[in-house]
């Protein structure tokens, strides 16, 4: 009997040290960032250097600053809303980066067991940013409007000749053996001819983009509009729909999914040839920059513009998510996303 | 309800006649021709309630999509008001079998289909919301077809039909997929809103007691090339009770005529 009641309070005591070291264990979690963003501050500021490497201390002093800003929130909690629930699920992400840092720090600049010039330290990036970052913003500007004109001229010409090829049999009859032949060509096989052809090497990017995301929002948007549930047709026939209500108000919606998924494979590849375009004849954009800092060994500058131009893909992908979701909320229901 | 029913007052009040002349229809499956209907002679007066009653497969649905002008028959013609029907027109109006709701627009996105397309909706925008009212959907009025039920869509898809003002309403089975006490409060309504809008209605259904209850003529079809086998008067006022002993020998009748006597 006495052991019975022992047991229970011993499985109690179990209990009770178990929630505290959850609860010890959320608690360091939550300082776990922070912590070691200082520590990355320290190791940066004051472990001596192998070499003599410049903005070392604005290094040291962006470590610090990150760390500060996640002690506040850190400290803030719950009072931050959901903003800080956000920051808070990448906490691990945040301290993994910190250690990852410390690490390449470690490894470069502190005991040079990587060896400049290919292998470089964070303040030699830090340092790109800070005495290069216009000339790098002049090229995100260069390469984005590229992008933008291209992408926007090839999506809008594609969307329009899918819906023709999808509605009118004779616009399918012509342009089906077009697009199977000239469909599966890459965009960057047209480079030679486009650089030849058009009387500007940025003209010619141009082209050569809109190439690129025209082609598959064009078969996409096409496949879309031609397999619409033909009783979607009967109920704005018999409603009094014309011609043109029929395409731009039940086939034109009914397409979108695939218009998306042709305007994602289209923006992909539309980011290779921008970079092969930059690289191979126009002077100035993320892809020339890439390949000049290649050419005068300026390996930092390379792992610079590469960072930069990893970001902003990534973040037009975002927001291409983003305006699907708020185009097609109506397809939630419907699929798993 | 009958605040609903006076603000969905028709702007054109008579009913469209329609007058079937042999009409014949076939559809080429594979490489044989599948004859649907066979024949088909029909009159049916502007203003009145119509059933048609037939085994699956017989050829109803075609029939109706022949009067909506979706398709034309292989023979004869079908009149409206003395006019060779010659594709689809909005005063005649059709509830699908399936309510096939347009997924990216809301349920009142979808009721106001038929003012966009004839440039109505400035002015009739309130006819969605008493048609909404009249099938008990206010509630759902910005609601996307997925969040709906089966029965919910085809009221829905009646709303749709309803803001039309239409001459002759055309209903597939429009209350089939709802359950007994919805079934039975939306027989009353449609035929509420016919004896008070007097279009012309045209319905196809499964259940011989609804068809009685709710027409004035129940058309019964042959099975596949289908023909008009029998047409029962229903002489009765409305509103009828499925217990009256009349609709209860009539039922007896159509269940004979359609070869369904011994469960009489
Ligand atoms: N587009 C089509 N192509 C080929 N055959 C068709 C087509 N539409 C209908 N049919 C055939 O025509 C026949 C009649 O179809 P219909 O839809 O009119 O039947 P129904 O009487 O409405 O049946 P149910 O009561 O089951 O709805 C069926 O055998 C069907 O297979
Ligand atoms: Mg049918």
């Amino acid at each position: 009997m006495f052991g019975a009641a022992d047991e229970r309070v011993g499985f109690l005591d179990v209990r009770l040290r178990r929630d505290r070291w959850i609860c010890a264990r959320g608690a360091l979690g939550r300082v776990l960032p922070a912590a070691l963003w200082t520590a990355l501050a320290g190791v940066t500021a004051f472990w001596p250097q192998a070499d003599d490497w410049p903005r070392t201390r604005e290094l040291a002093a962006l470590a610090l600053l990150i760390a500060g800003a996640l002690a506040t929130i850190a400290f803030l909690g719950r009072r931050l809303g959901t903003i800080g629930e956000r920051i808070r699920h990448w906490e691990p992400w945040l301290a993994a980066l910190a250690t990852l840092v410390a690490v390449w720090e470690l490894l470069t600049a502190k005991l040079a067991w990587l060896p400049p010039p290919f292998f470089v330290p964070p303040q030699a990036i830090l340092e790109v940013y800070l005495d290069e970052g216009d000339k790098l913003l002049e090229c995100i500007l260069y390469s984005g409007l590229l992008l933008g004109q291209g992408t926007i001229l090839g999506a809008g010409i594609g969307f329009l000749a899918g819906i023709a090829l999808g509605w009118s049999p004779r616009a399918s009859y012509w342009g089906h053996p077009i697009l199977r032949v000239l469909g599966p060509l890459p965009a960057t096989a047209w480079l030679p001819f486009a650089f030849f052809a058009f009387p500007s090497s940025r003209s010619a990017s141009i082209f050569l983009v809109a190439l690129a995301t025209g082609i598959p929002v064009a078969v996409l948007t096409w496949s879309g509009v031609s397999s619409v549930n033909s009783a979607y047709y009967d109920v704005a026939r018999t409603l009094g729909a014309n011609q043109r209500f029929l395409v731009w108000k039940v086939a034109v919606p009914a397409a979108m999914p695939h218009v998306f998924v042709g305007l994602f494979m289209g923006l992909s590849s539309s980011f290779a040839v921008l970079v092969v375009a930059e690289m191979m004849g126009v002077k100035a954009g993320l892809g020339w920059y890439l390949q000049w800092a290649q050419g005068w060994g300026a390996y930092a500058n390379m792992y610079a513009a590469l960072i930069v131009l990893a970001l902003v893909c990534a973040t037009l992908v975002a927001l291409l998510f983003k305006l699907r979701d708020r185009l097609l909320a109506w397809q939630k229901g419907l699929l798993k996303w | 309800m009958v605040a609903a029913t006076t603000a969905l007052e028709p702007d054109i009040d008579a009913g469209l006649s329609l007058s079937f002349r042999s009409v014949s229809h076939a559809f080429a499956l594979a490489d044989e021709l599948l004859p649907v209907l066979s024949g088909v002679d029909l009159e049916v007066q502007g203003g009145s309630f119509v059933a048609i009653l037939g085994p699956s497969g017989c050829g109803k649905s075609t029939l109706l999509r022949l009067v909506a002008g979706l398709e034309q028959p292989r023979s004869g013609q079908i009149l409206a008001d003395g006019e060779p029907i010659a594709g689809p027109h909005p005063s005649r109006v059709v509830v699908f079998q399936d309510p096939t709701l347009y997924p990216w627009r809301t349920v009142e996105g979808n009721v106001a289909l038929g003012l966009e397309t004839r440039g109505l909706l400035r002015h009739r925008r309130d006819r969605i919301g008493a048609a909404l009212r009249l099938v008990g959907l206010e509630r759902f009025a910005s609601a996307f077809p997925h969040q709906l039920s089966g029965g919910m869509a085809q009221r829905a898809a009646l709303a749709r039909a309803l803001v039309n003002d239409p001459r002759l309403l055309i209903l597939d089975e429009p209350l089939g997929k709802l359950d007994q006490l919805t079934r039975m409060t939306m027989q009353n309504e449609i035929v509420a809103l016919w004896l008070n809008a007097r279009f012309t209605t045209l319905m196809v259904t499964h259940d011989v007691e609804e068809a009685l209850l709710m027409a004035q003529r129940v058309v019964i079809m042959t099975p596949r090339p289908a023909t008009i086998s029998e047409i029962i008067d229903v002489e009765m006022p409305y509103p009828r009770h499925r217990n009256d002993p009349r609709l209860i020998a009539l039922r007896t009748l159509a269940l004979e005529r359609l070869g369904l006597g011994t469960y009489a």
